[in-house]
């Protein structure tokens, strides 16, 4: 038996940062709407738990639902396995192929005492009869969840080769009406999979676009609090907030440099909405569009050396590229978009090749990805009003709002079209959801 | 230049604005005051109006203070056009007068793309009026795009009604 052995202490040092300071929630309930037909199949084998007291966190419930929204893996159901080996000299291959599986995931949770767990996992390739990766972890019962969702990434890159993005947060606005039928408006952050949700500020007037930081540690929003559209940040652990602009007019659209040194962001302040990229150190103002249109909603190619952004320069609002540098725009504004009636807030593809889009079809929005390279239009969902599109940091999955029943819901779909699952809230709208880069604690 | 010329011709018309409301006492009459004197009450009477306060006189244009859009388009409509020069005309009148224009977008299109025009749509209002000889310091402008819907609904009878300006007087 290999088990790597991952310096103890490791992921409680990293956990600690993570433990944010209000009460943790699960607001956010998911359907799976559908999933793809050649999924890999899968079974994740309930842990070993031997301690008489209950069980902190079934840890593979967490890790096979993560899997399973993925699109990619069909996770076996723990009703319909024969056997429940924790150790791979218990594995019974030849049984585990004649149910048809690919991998198995095995594993055991200790209890060290004093709040603390070693958690033990390996992934068994069915076929081979042999191991692929294998890891140990200690934990508090407060990390178990963040600690599976670690364990399904671990698992996702060993099998598909591409980096998991289970272990990441989503930001998102939710919309409730109080007694009064007043509306109250919440920047909420939760785990990817909708738990852990966290509140992060709250207030009466609208909020709207939060863009998270490329650390992953601060977000940007619009808020009305001071009863006209500014840009804010907040650090999610500290929550300590500023507001970053008080100009007149509305400021908007706020999106961070890959470097995390400059902010885009639309600004009306000289008569029309323009797109101005901000010195984060200096607060100093660089222009980038000068167009009688509205310019808006600016998002940064991954080599910070580019901006996509909305413009209705041409009549009706289109997305267009434009080259920067630490002065402002360079050169001439390219149109990208040609098809539909519009096309609106793009955002780039963490490897550059794609930009994800709200598509206007026959008066339909619905959520576009664009292949630069080829220059082949996808239309990926069916809604009637879907908005908010942005890639996950591995690129393989979506997340964007969308309406179920009436009410506003949080849908992510992989970048394919072929895999969807839905995020809502028990009562009330959620919108505007942004996918947080890779933690990089 | 050409930005210079631009303001010269809107000064000259605000001007010629301001002159224009000066001289016309209906006007002046319309955006009368509430503590006018009886004199001037009896007029407004005489006139058919039910009540003395032009904000709440449905026949007086003052009392409409919420002008609507077409899909994605700031363009005033010939209908709207004397609403807006009432309300220039009494703020002309009325110096000490503060109005705030706020835009309002329907729910189609992204939610800031909808603050954008209706802020466009706002500014558009706003343009009439200092044309008119408003001051641009009487005038503050806000837009709240799809944030704020009068109707509720998906269909254009809802969307119709919600891509709007609101003339609003804080001091009243």
């Amino acid at each position: 038996m290999i088990i790597k052995k991952i310096k103890p202490g490791f992921i409680i040092v990293i956990l600690s940062l993570l433990t944010i300071s209000a009460p943790a929630r699960a607001e956010l309930t998911i359907d799976i709407t559908l999933w793809l037909d050649n999924a890999t199949r899968i079974a994740v084998v309930p842990f070993e738990w031997r301690s008489p007291s209950r069980i902190p966190l079934k840890m593979t419930d967490v890790i096979s639902a993560d899997l399973k929204r993925s699109g990619q893996f069909a996770p076996m159901s723990e009703a319909d396995m024969i056997e429940l080996p924790h150790a791979s000299s218990d594995v019974n291959y030849a049984s585990w192929r004649n149910s048809k599986m690919k991998y198995l995931v095995i594993g055991k949770l200790h209890s060290l005492g004093r709040d603390a767990y070693r958690v033990q996992f390996q992934l068994l390739d069915v076929e081979k009869g042999s191991q692929v990766t294998g890891h140990s972890f200690q934990a508090t019962s407060k990390q178990l969840r963040r600690l599976s969702h670690h364990i399904s990434d671990l698992i996702f890159e060993a099998i598909t080769g591409e980096r998991g993005a289970f272990d990441t947060y989503l930001a998102y606005i939710t919309v409730t009406k109080d007694r009064k039928g007043q509306k109250r408006y919440r920047l909420a952050i939760s785990d990817s999979d909708g738990y852990n949700e966290q509140i992060l500020f709250e207030s009466s007037m609208p909020i709207v676009r939060p863009a998270w930081s490329p650390d992953g540690k601060k977000l940007a929003y619009v808020s009305y609090a001071t009863g006209r559209p500014q840009i804010y940040v907040q650090n999610i652990f500290t929550r300590q907030t500023q507001r970053l602009t008080d100009f007149k007019g509305s400021n908007l659209s706020p999106s961070w440099s890959p470097d995390g040194r400059r902010m885009a962001m639309s600004l009306s302040k000289d008569g029309n909405a323009e797109i101005y990229i901000m010195d984060l150190s200096t607060r100093k103002l660089h222009r980038v569009t000068r167009s009688y249109g509205v310019d808006i909603e600016p998002a940064w190619f991954p080599d910070g050396r580019s901006l996509v952004f909305t413009s209705d320069r041409g009549g009706k609002p289109q997305i267009y590229r434009q080259s920067v540098d630490s002065r402002g725009g360079v050169g001439r504004a390219q149109r990208l978009t040609f098809d539909g009636v519009e096309n609106l807030r793009a955002s780039v593809s963490p490897d550059g090749k794609r930009i994800t889009m709200v598509h206007n079809i026959g008066g339909q929005y619905r959520i576009a990805v664009l292949d630069l390279e080829a220059d082949q239009l996808s239309i990926l969902t069916e809604g009637r009003l879907d908005e908010s599109p942005g890639f996950a940091p591995n690129g393989g999955m979506l997340i964007y709002a969308t309406s179920a029943k009436g009410r506003g819901v949080l849908a992510a779909i992989s970048s394919d079209g072929r895999a969807s699952h839905k995020l809502r809230l028990q009562q009330g709208d959620v919108r505007e959801p942004a996918w947080s880069p890779y933690k990089q604690d | 230049m050409v930005i210079r010329n631009k303001l010269l011709i809107i000064g000259l018309l605000a001007s010629f604005g301001v002159a224009c409301t000066t001289t016309s006492e209906t006007s002046s009459d319309a955006g009368g005051q509430q503590d006018a004197s009886t004199d001037s009450r009896d007029t407004a009477q005489d006139q058919g109006a039910i009540n003395s306060n032009p904000f709440d006189d449905p026949s007086n244009p003052l009392s409409q203070r919420v002008v609507y859009f077409g899909f994605d388009s700031d363009s005033i409509k010939p209908g709207d056009r004397d609403i807006i020069i009432a309300h220039a005309q009494y703020l002309s009148a009325n110096s000490s007068e503060k109005v705030v224009l706020e835009g309002h977008a329907d729910e189609r299109g992204t939610r800031e793309y909808n603050i954008a025009l209706g802020e466009r749509r706002a500014n558009a209002v706003r343009q009439l009026m200092t044309l008119q000889g408003v001051a641009s310091s009487q005038i503050d402008v806000v837009s709240f795009g799809e944030e704020r819907p009068i109707a509720i609904g998906h269909d254009e009878s809802a969307w119709g009604q919600n891509r709007r300006v609101e003339i609003l007087y804080p001091s009243h």
